[in-house]
């Protein structure tokens, strides 16, 4: 057995032995104007070391003082997702050493989170149709991100074999809160679609909450999976691994998957599991184990002395909650109603990510079936192309509305909608541009239709002649040639109804 | 060669000089000149300061003189001078905290105490000498030297601020600016005969002194005699929202309470458990005569126990090496400072614990690994913990003495300074200079120091500790009795320091 | 009575990222020994009951506006720095990957 290409056993012979218990823990970088503890702008892309100031950069000297946006969102965050909210908690200090550490400790929250004890329903597709799954939240907590490290000299820019670093702290302190989950047992083979879709529901959440861009393919969600196996039916759980670097929410249920049939294979050879931390490699769909460290990091908590407890006052925690929008699980109950979904359709909107886009095409004028039908339709398959997700394309839901209103007042025709579609995917500008631009318009021109018609039934006699004899179903013939002439312009209804006048039985 | 009016000009009081500058006899320049042409002469032998600023001393004097000239109103103390120690930044110039590893460092931005003294005017000399990172009670911990005691050179200055202390006694600022962990303003004014008071946890900001207890650190005001301190006090101390800790509130009326010079009706305390064996007959003699000029002078004096206040030092020597070893991780070599052993052929992590192991002195080095220890999971509970609920205890204890007083009394420090090198291998017996002064830091009560006699022609001061946010009570004891004793010597107590 | 040996020393210093020579290591055990016997008396007082201090003054809810504020220029930044590149500071190649 090569030690670089781990043994696996196949997804459902793994579940047929073993049972999974699933933890997640997610952090979202907050979409605050300043820092956590510094008033440093945290827009991205700047010039390295261009928002830093003392605080940030862990000069000697330098004190934090907390931001009260991020105070409001971690209890908004928590109160959203069920929690308590800790009528006082204090902050603690990680310690540890890393180069992109400015203080070489964090500021975190250790045994006093602000907020825990809540939950989040997850719907999945299950054998028997679909299913809701409560997840236990263990706590919501508040920290600050580190700054980023260019790893030099080495082949693939990453750490191993570089020859020094380069390190950018404008990203410490940007304010992070981590999620975390209590552990989920009793999933069975439920376990990848489940770390997915509640990821996708916190992510949705977190969305309408507007504390957070939320693009885990930015950084601003990063999810660590944990997954243990045991022999079915045993007392305890298995040794836990932590897989780190899941930028999606496909790697998400790829990288449980994975996990699970690795550790199969390693117990099912008489090993035992690694308690350590892996990275997902999205290339290749396996988890590699990280630098293993001889013993586990004592971080040696206490609490931070340069900041003051945070207690929250009844009266702000039910203010806050007052400023709580609709939330997604609400949202979709109410649209099941107004939209007479069935928990199918539903199901449907919501594994495509779609539920939201939707919603904002139909606020921007379409009607509910056609958004539905442009977003898991068309729209669904450009992402599938793109390997993106719906959320991530250049297209906006005014935009598709747009689209929808041209179908419906005849001046596109669905064909040529998805040319429009393509064309906004591809940056070519507006709808009514890209019409305009490649001259999409429907051909509705009585004239050049009637021409067209005319050119058809003389270029086809035979067909035309069974038209006349009363073999109307011939009609859909001429009409497709008519259309071929035309390029797909012309609006077919009002062909066939042409041709009809000109070859079908007098009236 | 100095003539009597430069000479007359370094023996100044602080409220003297001002007077002068803003009457005119003497301009803000000059003054800087005579204290800094002393400095010259004569701090080879003191080495209170570290870096001495000459230009920028002599540029901010001029400063003052300009205002004055266009008539523009000047602060209380514009155009004295003043010492600094050397653990505040100060943008573009060297900040050291008396450590190796931070030699050569150019801070980008002042500290919060450092914007007020220059908004009120006040023209800083330069850097005092500290024990490293301000951990120490003699100076001998500097990685730059130690500080020697004006009043007999062979003797410690105290510490950590010896530098600023020794400054004061020598004349070569009127003012200066010391930090308070567990003592390190008051001690070394006890031992050099001078003023220093630690105000209320969170009076002072620390944004911009550099960490080495962050619950326990205050900056605080030095000086020759209380009413100087006060008016420095007020300067320095405020509000800021840049340190999450400091207090929202207004300054206690110091400087009213420094000129009021009666106590008839305070009721004071003497602390039972600061006396007795390791404290000298010299010092205890001392402080019992100053205690009998407060009882003639008006005031109750009652004895009053505080039996918590003996695990004061051990707590405390746990808490503050286990905040140490957190404050003092930045210094990495990564981002500023010492870096040793970059030469390609060592890591990061190599890097950092080189320059480290260079550039950090041994007490650093045993207080760093002394707080690793306390705080590691299996031991936190016996050792951080524990002393954590000490901090309670003492807490407790500050509250049910201030039912029955006003403020607390005791010596400073168990003896006068003692030689150079006596106790620099002993640990333990270093740290016991901190006996009585470390319980105000860890409940973050003011207290101060006072000059009140000499014992074997050695300074021995009395301490006075007043409840959170009561500094006033301080000045108004003090104050009172500087007068009292000052009256009773016919002159002041630094007068009889050797001339140097 | 708290002992600490060579061996724990040498493995705190490894915590704290000090290299320490073994002369160092040889006279800092016995050192250390000898403070963590006199601060373990913090053990003699009875406190179960007694909350622990972590600030000295009561004070909570202190918060700043989510306002930007001016911070350093790149070049203050970087001008402490041991050495800087691109506007970066550069440091050793790092061993360990980031926990």
């Amino acid at each position: 057995m090569s030690p670089s290409t781990p043994d696996l056993v196949p997804y459902d012979e793994a579940l047929s032995r073993y049972a999974p218990v699933l933890g997640l823990e997610v952090h979202v970088e907050l979409s605050t104007a300043s820092k956590m503890f510094c008033g440093c702008p945290t827009g991205f892309g700047a010039e390295p070391n261009t928002q830093v100031c003392p605080v940030c950069l862990g000069l000697p000297g330098a004190l934090p003082v907390m931001n009260a946006e991020a105070v409001d969102a971690v209890i908004r965050i928590g109160l959203a997702l069920g929690c308590d909210i800790a009528p006082w908690c204090r902050f603690a200090r990680k310690n540890y050493f890393y180069p992109d550490m400015p203080k070489n400790f964090q500021i975190s929250q250790y045994d006093e989170p602000i907020a825990y004890g809540g939950s989040l329903d997850v719907m999945i597709d299950t054998d028997d149709g679909p299913q809701t799954f409560t997840v236990g939240i263990e706590r919501a907590h508040m920290e600050e991100d580190t700054g980023k490290s260019l790893h030099v000299g080495g082949a693939t820019g990453r750490i191993h074999g570089a020859q020094h670093s380069l390190v950018d702290y404008n990203r410490a302190g940007i304010p992070l809160i981590e999620i975390v989950t209590k552990p989920v047992p009793g999933l069975g083979k439920y376990v990848p679609e489940l770390a997915r879709a509640y990821v996708g529901e916190l992510r949705d959440i977190l969305r309408s909450l507007d504390v957070s861009d939320v693009r885990m393919e930015q950084g601003s969600l990063r999810c660590d999976v944990n997954v243990s196996i045991a022999p079915v039916g045993a007392a305890e759980w298995g040794k836990r691994t932590e897989t780190k670097n899941v930028n999606s929410l496909r790697s998400v249920e790829r990288a449980v998957r994975y996990e699970i049939g690795r550790q199969a294979a390693v117990l099912d050879a008489g090993g035992t599991v690694k308690q350590e931390t892996r990275h997902w490699q999205e290339g290749s769909g396996t988890t590699a184990p990280g630098r293993s460290k001889e013993e586990a990091e004592d971080y040696r908590y206490f609490p931070e002395p340069d900041l003051v407890p945070i207690a929250p006052t009844p009266e702000r925690v039910e203010e806050l909650r007052g400023t709580l929008p609709e939330l997604p699980r609400a949202l979709r109950v109410r649209l099941l109603g107004e939209w007479q979904l069935s928990p199918l359709d539903m199901q449907a909107l919501i594994n495509a990510g779609a539920v939201d886009l939707v919603v904002a095409t139909v606020a921007a004028g379409a009607p509910p079936a056609d958004a539905r039908k442009w977003w898991l339709g068309e729209l669904a398959r450009a992402a599938n192309e793109t390997g993106t997700e719906l959320s991530a394309l250049p297209v906006t839901p005014a935009q598709v509305a747009q689209v929808v209103e041209l179908v419906a007042d005849g001046a596109l025709n669905d064909k040529l909608a998805r040319q429009v579609l393509e064309g906004v995917l591809a940056g070519e500008g507006e709808p009514d541009e890209i019409v305009a631009a490649r001259g999409l318009a429907v051909v509705s021109d009585e004239g050049a239709l009637g021409k067209a018609v005319d050119a058809a039934i003389a270029g086809n006699p035979d067909v035309a002649g069974k038209i006349r004899d009363g073999k109307v179903a011939a009609t859909g013939a001429l009409v497709g040639a008519v259309m071929k002439a035309t390029r797909g312009q012309a609006d077919a209804a009002r062909v066939r109804e042409l041709l009809l006048e000109r070859l079908g039985p007098p009236e | 060669m100095t003539d009597s009016s430069t000479g007359d000009l370094v023996r100044r009081t602080a409220v003297d000089l001002a007077a002068m500058i803003t009457k005119g006899e003497a301009t803000a320049v000059e003054v800087a000149q005579a204290h800094l042409d002393r400095i010259d002469a004569v701090d080879g032998r003191i080495h209170a300061f570290l870096h001495v600023d000459h230009q920028g001393a002599l540029a901010a004097a001029a400063a003052v003189d300009a205002k004055r000239s266009a008539g523009e109103s000047l602060g209380t103390l514009a155009g004295v001078p003043l010492a600094l120690k050397d653990v505040f930044t100060t943008a573009g110039i060297p900040t050291t905290a008396g450590s190796k590893i931070l030699e050569g460092w150019r801070p980008p931005y002042d500290a919060a105490l450092v914007e007020r003294l220059r908004a009120a005017d006040i023209v800083i000399l330069g850097k005092t000498n500290c024990d490293e990172f301000a951990m120490g009670s003699s100076t001998e911990n500097s990685a730059y030297g130690p500080t020697h005691n004006p009043w007999d050179e062979t003797r410690i200055p105290g510490g950590s601020g010896g530098g600023s202390s020794a400054a004061l006694a020598a004349h070569f600022a009127p003012l200066a600016i010391g930090t308070d962990t567990g003592g390190s303003i008051r001690q070394p004014a006890a031992v050099t005969g001078t003023v220093g008071v630690k105000p209320t946890y969170g009076g002072v900001s620390r944004y911009g002194l550099i960490a080495c207890a962050s619950s326990l650190d205050q900056g605080g005001p030095c000086a020759r005699n209380v009413l100087d301190a006060a008016l420095l006090h007020e300067v320095i101390a405020g509000h800021d929202p840049r340190d999450a800790t400091s207090i929202d509130q207004a300054v206690p009326a110091v400087v009213e309470a420094a000129r009021r010079r009666e106590i008839g009706g305070m009721r004071i305390g003497v602390v039972r458990e600061f006396a007795g064996e390791g404290y000298e007959p010299g010092v205890l003699a001392s402080v019992r005569a100053a205690i009998d000029v407060l009882t003639e002078l008006g005031a109750d004096v009652v004895e009053v126990s505080c039996p918590s206040f003996t695990y004061a030092l051990p707590a405390y020597y746990l808490i503050l090496p286990s905040e140490v070893s957190s404050n003092l991780a930045r210094f990495d070599a990564m981002r500023f400072g010492l870096r040793v052993g970059d030469d390609g052929t060592h890591s990061a992590e190599e890097v950092m614990a080189m320059t480290r192991g260079a550039g950090f002195g041994p007490e650093v080095k045993r207080r760093i690994i002394l707080g690793t220890y306390a705080l590691s999971s299996g031991y936190f509970d016996a050792y951080y913990g524990q002393a954590q609920k000490v901090r309670t205890l003492i807490a407790r204890d500050f509250a049910a003495a201030f039912d029955q007083v006003d403020v607390l009394v005791s010596p400073t420090t168990p003896t006068t300074a003692f030689p150079l090198g006596e106790r620099a291998d002993d640990p333990l017996a270093m740290y016991l200079a901190d006996l009585c002064t470390i319980p105000a830091n860890l409940a973050g009560n003011a207290a101060m120091s006072l000059p009140v006699g000499l014992s074997d022609g050695l300074p021995v001061g009395l301490q006075v500790m007043a409840p959170v946010l009561a500094d006033d009570r301080l000045y108004r004891v003090a104050g009172a009795l500087e007068h009292a004793l000052d009256d009773r010597r016919g002159h002041a107590l630094l007068e009889k320091a050797p001339t140097l | 009575m708290p002992a600490i040996t060579r061996d724990e020393v040498a493995n705190l210093a490894r915590l704290a990222r000090i290299a320490l020579t073994d002369e160092e290591l040889d006279h800092l055990a016995p050192q250390l020994e000898v403070i963590l016997e006199a601060v373990a008396r913090v053990g003699e007082v009875a406190a179960e009951d007694i909350p622990p201090t972590s600030h000295a003054l009561p004070i909570t809810n202190v918060v700043r506006p989510d306002e930007v504020r001016a911070g350093l220029s790149q070049q203050a930044a970087l001008s402490g720095a041991p050495e800087a590149e691109d506007g970066r500071f550069r440091v050793p190649r790092i061993l360990e990957e980031e926990a």
